[in-house]
């Protein structure tokens, strides 16, 4: 077994990962980035389509393009890579951070850190999260998984298709079954509004005339060795209304029903998770309760765009840099979700500098308002206009906001809400 | 097909494999042959792996019995064999007083059974022994022999000890015909091949009254009784320590909350007669019920823990086994109607089925190289740090995690293809890969490519379940 003992251990070599540990490296301290798989990039890989970057480089790249941007910049510097290489168990032991990974190459390879990074990105939630009743065929695959198949592997999961949920990766797997010739039948969502862009809607429905199902229920899978169909029925006042049930045949179903934070390693070194997001609860530096452990990207709350994942990971990057240097925040002061809000990421900020806090709204809006409040009392007013779950939102708040925070008390709350 | 065996074996399920196993400590040649691609597809994969504590069931029934003999067989065989089994113990709660009469009655009848250590309990003894049940429990029934099995992994060990002492396996050998030549039965198959025997044994779950019209033996009719389940994440909060059962109904032993012995919760099953033996699918409405049932028992069983769905089919025939000689056609042992506790029975059928059989005349010669145990299996996901670098020093595949759910390396996986399972769902029972929290959704495409590197196969041929379950069309 080989140990290495740098500064810091990056776990995950997505976007945020890459991102963070340049940070890391441009602030003076010696990283490790573990990764599973062999190369770079994470989930940005399979990602053919363009539309990535355009706040980051202001050009419009393909999932690849961007990683590889990131990539040259890290195997240029002096950020050790270990791909190919799965982080088994992260151990807390005050100080020094214990990470066990094992790869093909290397067996074995304990890694001793003072501080941690973790940016592992999310997972799909699959058929049995989403509990779709029926039978048990061939032909059910989260949507990422089909991305996997067409885009890497090179090969078509089905002819006849219906997509279910309208998150992003649904709508862009969509267009990308029909590029390949295959029939896409429908997609089914069971909200009253799509839970992807509406620049995803557009792109990848309207121009392909697929159809698109709002308000309905997936009720039944069937198919015996194969899938043979789907039954699909309305909702009517928050009921089904199974006398309007419908049946789609296709011979393949694409789940996209929403992505899960990937934490089991987090929760094992006694990271707290945030039950709204299924990441850890961070504080103005996006530290976790174990102290010098940091959260980025996906693993901390999901993001639709991977702008805004480099840029949360450079900020962990660099406070994790901070904290390895002896630093530590200043007086915070606790976030919290109001109206119509579902989650904010993180939930403290620091009163003596600038902070940027992400946010995503609970339900489709249409003039709003976005308020921070201290206490009661309104801090920020901002005119939003159109709100909609899909599209993370972020506010910055800095000291000017907070200057009155005496007269508030010292357990005021900042509440973010939409109104 | 050349020669003649001595006991034909039809269905490889675990009443199958366990009397294989057992007549392959004799100097026998013997056949074990099933429909599907792999062995454990029937009614064995999918249960609720329970080894049942002895108290359900009146003494005066051949499954009472069996399962008291079967049960007490359970820590020599793991001993042997090395497969998930812990007799975590069972309870049976009771909701409010008059629940506690028929908890009194199961108690009487599993003191009558010879069940060791059940003993009754009150509302503060059961709830010290079961933390996890909820506020309404009044008391109940404790019985600390009963305990949980990975039931597939079971079937597959038990086959894999049979293969060993020289049993021959046949899988995708669906048996359509048979006649009788001479003295002996041969067997045909759908897809032509044929095996000659002299003895034949009907284990084939579901189809056992098909086969025995085969043979012309017994009409009797079984009747597939759905159970349906929900399978909750390992990080579960609603995790009890034993098996949960709520007092049974006519007939079934109650929807249940199930520690499974890899770490999971299984929660159900229903019972509901379906016509059509190929029935698997869930239904909302049932689904619901079980979760509604489960949480009156153990309250923080919530949705959100939910993984999969799944339902299984108990092959019903009348109330209880029927295992015997066939009066109608010669050399054939009838293994049929084996619903729960079939699986707890198993090792005992093996031992009554081979008694039938010498019975009936067969020759019982004990195999001097008869060796009952397996090399335990290395597997990553019980290894610790160390251990895994001593693993990928020997082969650098177990440094490979091919599913991160349940941690299972690219090493058990091309073991599990060598050893013949060569399905995604055969690869799924015998290692774990795809059965966590992500259900393959990472490394179903992981592992079609290391069964292409393996076999040889194209990607349109590797199959979920054999038949026509393809993944893929194939290449663009
Ligand atoms: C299918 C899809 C389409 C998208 N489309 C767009 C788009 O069009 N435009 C846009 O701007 N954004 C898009 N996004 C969003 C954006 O690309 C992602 O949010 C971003 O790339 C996530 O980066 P990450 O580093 O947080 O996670 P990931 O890229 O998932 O990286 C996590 C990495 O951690 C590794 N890892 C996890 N656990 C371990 C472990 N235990 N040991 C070792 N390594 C581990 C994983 O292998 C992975 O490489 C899309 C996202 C997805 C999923
Ligand atoms: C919902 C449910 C819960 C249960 N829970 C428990 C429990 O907790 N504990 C317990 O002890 N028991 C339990 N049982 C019962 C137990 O699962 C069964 O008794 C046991 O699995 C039956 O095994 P078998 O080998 O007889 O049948 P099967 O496993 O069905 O095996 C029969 C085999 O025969 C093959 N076959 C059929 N026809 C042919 C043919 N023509 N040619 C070749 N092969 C053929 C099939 O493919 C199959 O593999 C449960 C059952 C169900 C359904």
């Amino acid at each position: 077994m080989t140990t290495l003992k740098p500064d810091a251990v990056v776990v995950g070599g997505g976007a945020a990962g890459m991102a963070a540990a340049l940070e890391l490296e441009k602030a003076g301290c010696s990283c490790v980035i573990v990764e599973r798989e062999e190369g770079l990039g994470g989930i940005l890989m399979q990602c053919a389509h363009a539309g990535f970057g355009l706040v980051e480089f202001d050009e419009e790249l393909t999932g690849p393009e961007f990683a590889e941007r990131f990539a040259e910049k890290v195997l240029a510097s002096k950020v050790t890579v270990l791909d190919g290489a799965t982080a088994l168990e992260l151990r807390d032991e005050g100080e020094r951070k214990v990470l066990d990974c094992c790869s093909a190459k290397r067996g074995v390879v304990r890694i001793e850190a003072r501080a941690v990074v973790l940016a592992m990105g999310c997972r799909e939630r699959n058929r049995g999260n989403v509990r779709i009743p029926g039978s048990r065929p061939a032909g059910v695959y989260t949507a990422g998984l089909a991305q996997r198949l067409v885009n890497i592997e090179g090969v078509v999961p089905g002819r006849r298709v219906v997509v279910i949920g309208s998150g992003d990766i649904g709508l862009i797997m969509a267009r990308r079954m029909s590029w390949i010739g295959a029939k896409v039948e429908a997609v089914v969502e069971i909200l009253p509004y799509p839970s992807g862009l509406t620049r995803n809607i557009v792109q990848c429905l309207e121009d392909f005339g697929i159809p698109l199902y709002l308000g309905h229920q997936t009720t039944r899978i069937f198919g015996k060795d194969r899938v043979e169909g789907v039954e699909i029925a309305p909702l009517e006042n928050g009921a089904l209304d199974l006398s309007r049930a419908r049946t789609i045949p296709c011979d393949t179903v694409l789940l996209s029903v929403g992505l899960v934070p990937e934490n089991e390693l987090s929760r094992g070194a006694g990271v707290e998770l945030n039950p709204a997001t299924g990441g850890p609860k961070v504080d103005s530096t996006l530290m976790t309760n174990v102290p010098g452990v940091f959260a980025c990207g996906n693993v901390l709350h999901v993001h639709d765009l991977v702008d805004w994942v480099a840029e949360e990971a450079r900020r962990a990057g660099a406070h994790a840099a901070a904290w390895l240097r002896g630093e530590r925040p200043g007086p915070e002061l606790r976030v919290k979700a109001g109206a119509n809000v579902r989650y904010v990421a993180p939930v403290k900020v620091d009163l003596s500098r600038k902070n940027r806090v992400y946010f995503r709204s609970l339900a489709v809006l249409h003039g709003a308002t976005l308020e921070a409040r201290i206490d009661r009392r309104v801090v920020r007013k901002i005119r939003k206009g159109h709100v909609q779950p899909s599209e993370m939102q972020s506010i910055e708040l800095g000291p000017e906001d907070f200057a009155d925070l005496a007269e508030a008390g010292s357990d005021a709350v900042l509440e973010i809400a939409l109104v | 097909m050349s020669g003649i065996s001595d006991v034909l074996v039809i269905g490889a399920g675990v009443s199958g494999a366990c009397v294989a196993r057992r007549l392959s400590a004799y100097e026998l040649d013997v056949v074990l042959v099933d429909r599907e691609p792999d062995v454990s597809f029937g009614t064995s994969k999918a249960n609720s792996g329970i080894v049942h504590g002895g108290f359900h069931h009146s003494g005066a029934k051949l499954k009472a019995r069996l399962e008291i003999q079967g049960n007490l067989m359970f820590d020599r065989l793991k001993r042997e064999l090395d497969f998930p089994f812990e007799r975590c113990g069972i309870v049976v709660a009771a909701l409010h007083d008059e629940e506690m009469r028929a908890i009194e009655q199961l108690h009487r009848q599993g003191l009558e059974n010879g069940a060791v250590g059940i003993e009754m309990c009150s509302r503060e003894r059961i709830l010290e022994l079961e933390p996890a049940l909820g506020p309404e429990v009044v008391g109940g029934l404790h019985a600390p022999g009963g305990g949980i099995v990975e039931p597939y992994r079971f079937v597959f060990a038990v086959v894999e000890s049979a293969l060993k002492n020289g049993v021959a396996l046949r899988t995708g050998f669906k048996a359509v015909r048979a006649e009788r030549v001479g003295e002996i039965w041969r067997v045909h198959a759908e897809d032509g091949r044929a095996i000659d025997a002299r003895w034949v044994v009907n284990a084939a779950g579901l189809y056992a009254d098909e086969v025995s019209a085969l043979f012309g033996a017994e009409d009797f009719a079984i009747k597939p009784r759905k159970g349906e389940y929900y399978l909750l994440d390992r990080a579960a909060r609603a995790k009890p320590r034993k098996v949960v059962f709520p007092v049974p109904s006519a007939n079934s032993k109650g929807m249940l909350v199930i520690p499974t012995v890899e770490g999971t919760v299984l929660v159900g099953p229903t019972a509901d007669d379906v016509g059509d033996k190929g029935d698997f699918g869930t239904t909302r409405e049932r689904l619901e019920r079980i979760l509604a049932s489960a949480r009156s028992l153990v309250p923080a069983v919530s949705e959100a823990d939910v993984i999969a769905s799944f339902a299984g089919l108990r092959p019903v025939s009348g109330d209880d086994f029927y295992i015997d000689l066939s009066a109608r056609a010669p050399n054939l042992v009838q293994v049929a109607g084996i619903q729960s506790p079939g699986l707890t029975a198993s090792p005992a059928i093996g031992e009554y089925v081979k008694d039938l059989l010498k019975k009936g005349g067969l020759r019982l010669v004990e195999k001097a190289s008869y060796d009952p145990f397996l090399e335990p299996k290395p597997r990553v996901r019980e290894t610790d740090a160390f251990g895994i670098d001593r693993l990928v020093a020997e082969d650098p595949a177990y440094g490979n995690i091919v599913c991160r759910c349940e941690r299972v390396s690219e090493a058990e996986i091309v073991a599990a293809i060598r050893a013949g399972h060569d399905t995604l769902d055969g690869i799924k029972y015998f290692t774990r890969a795809q059965m966590g929290r992500c259900q393959g959704g990472f490394c179903t495409y992981r592992i079609v490519k290391i069964i292409m590197r393996e076999t040889g196969k194209d990607w349109d041929e590797v199959t979920k379940r054999g038949g026509a379950s393809r993944l893929v069309e194939g290449e663009l």
